[in-house]
């Protein structure tokens, strides 16, 4: 039998995401992959997969898959229910469905299959850049994902203990950022005083925010920079804009501060609507 | 030389100008410091991205204070030719604009050897440097909301080609039918930082080969 998904339903977004295409950010490519690398990385560690296979990300639940074959499954990340697989592997026997509902709290869950997802690599990753428009196209119903193995043996854990994305307001620890001389002492204050929310036109590349402008000091244009995931950067209309996975490889807008790397997981698992403080991380 | 934060996982290098960041690109390109999984070059700067569990940003920053840069780099990149159809929708409006005519413009963008000094914007669209410089120019007052793919641009003083279609800004001088971007090549990138670039009007390239573009050593 073909070690396979065949999808049913999509949900609103769901995509294929590896650990991204480190090394190529200078050609213009940027790194894209799982916009929560923990939770990615989570569900591989649970099926004894490489760390570098592939899992579905699905934003806001809604995904359905059946079993081409008898294959083992796990969700992460945001707990959708319908899904007896969360932080638990599970056998998904040939013919059998998944189905994930609306996640509880958390945007985004990973299903990672045993093997991993097996479609042909684009510049070495199996991650979809919806920037850049690289990678395997957006998951769509009718597709047969084939799923690969693995040459790992099985870890032998029934169950992750860990907690699930908050649904409240999320605190996220920022250090300065290189144009953070860019804005007065006040905005500084601002950035790390006010609370924000999430706004709907937030996607894989970054979170737009409602919330307190800016304000600058120093006036003209920046000539484009580098940058990661994790930065904040203003726009001349004064509210930030935090970068994830398919974050542009350079901008031109001055970057006044950055989520600390290891928070920017918990940014990706941020609702439209929900609050958000930022806090000075210790430097 | 200036380091500047830029989060728990990268470095950002402010250098005085294009030149600065050329010769630090390429030594740091061609021996990254430990840990370092992208060293990303545009116009003032150097970023590096670092594997925070193989490195740390001050090991790092003490790498980057020691490496000796290699101002000699730019004369030995590859040389692609890309040829070129001088009919952009921009062509006669920005000669005027530059105070000059379509024929001037032209003998200008393909007389002397351009570089590509970094990327961005979208994979595999080089920002491009004239060795002599000069070049000065705006951008369109409203960006496309269509560029198409192949079309040869000039903004600031970059010449640029559009790896695919896109919205732009950049005006437009003309096309060439070689794809910059290709994921079926291997470079898929044509345009990459340190390769030397040269523009020959279509119907007056040398040896085009049957893909187009040429990439020869120097």
């Amino acid at each position: 039998m073909t070690r396979a998904l065949t999808v049913l339903a999509t949900g609103p977004l769901t995509t294929v995401q590896d650990t991204g295409r480190p090394g190529q950010a200078a050609l213009g490519i940027g790194r894209s992959g799982a916009c929560d690398r923990a939770s990615a990385a989570l569900a591989n560690r649970l099926l004894g997969n490489p760390p570098d296979a592939a899992v579905l990300e699905v934003t806001l639940g809604g995904l359905a898959v059946r079993a081409a074959a008898d294959l083992l499954v796990v969700t992460t990340g945001a707990r959708c229910a319908g899904a007896v697989a969360h932080d638990a592997p599970a056998p998904l026997r040939a013919g059998e469905e998944l189905r994930l509902g609306v996640p509880t709290s958390g945007l985004r869950t990973y299903v990672g299959v045993r093997g991993g997802i097996d479609v042909p690599p684009v510049l070495g990753s199996r991650s979809t850049d919806v920037l850049a428009g690289l990678g395997p196209p957006v998951v769509a119903v009718g597709d047969v994902l084939p799923v690969g193995t693995s040459p790992l043996p099985l870890p032998g854990v029934d169950l992750a203990p860990v907690a699930d994305p908050p649904g409240g307001e999320v605190t996220l620890p920022v250090l300065p950022g290189p144009r953070a001389d860019w804005f007065g002492p006040s905005a500084w204050a601002t950035l790390t005083g006010a609370a924000y929310t999430v706004t709907s036109d937030s996607n894989r590349v970054g979170l737009r925010l409602d919330g307190p402008a800016l304000q600058r000091t120093v006036p003209g244009e920046l000539p484009s920079e580098g940058m990661v995931r994790g930065a904040l950067q203003v726009p001349p209309a004064g509210t930030p804009v935090l970068f994830l996975a398919d974050h542009p490889v350079t901008g031109g807008y001055p970057v006044v501060g950055y989520v600390v790397d290891d928070a920017v997981d918990r940014c990706a698992q941020l609702r439209p609507g929900q609050l958000l403080q930022f806090r000075a991380a210790p430097g | 030389m200036r380091l500047l934060p830029s989060g728990s996982t990268a470095l950002l290098v402010e250098l005085d100008d294009l030149d600065d960041v050329l010769a630090l690109y390429a030594a740091l390109a061609g021996r990254p410091p430990v840990g370092v999984v992208d060293v990303v070059p545009a116009a003032r700067t150097v970023l590096l991205v670092t594997d925070p569990a193989r490195t740390t940003l001050a090991a790092v920053a003490a790498a980057v204070r020691t490496t000796a840069p290699r101002p000699d780099a730019r004369a030995g990149g590859d040389v692609v030719e890309l040829p070129v159809h001088y009919d952009g929708a921009d062509l006669a409006e920005l000669a005027g604009l530059l105070g000059t005519d379509p024929a001037e413009l032209v003998h200008r963008h393909t007389g002397a050897e351009w570089t590509v000094a970094f990327c961005g914007f979208a994979p595999g669209f080089g920002y491009l440097t004239q060795d002599g410089g000069g070049w000065d120019v705006p951008r369109r007052p409203t960006p496309r909301t269509r560029v198409p793919p192949g079309s040869v641009a000039l903004a600031g003083g970059f010449s640029g080609v559009y790896p695919r279609a896109s919205p732009g800004g950049w005006q437009l001088i003309g096309r060439t039918d070689v794809a910059v971007f290709d994921l079926a090549r291997d470079p898929a990138a044509l345009l990459r930082p340190g390769v030397r670039v040269r523009f020959v009007p279509r119907g007056q390239s040398r040896d085009c080969g049957p893909s187009g573009g040429v990439v020869a050593a120097p």
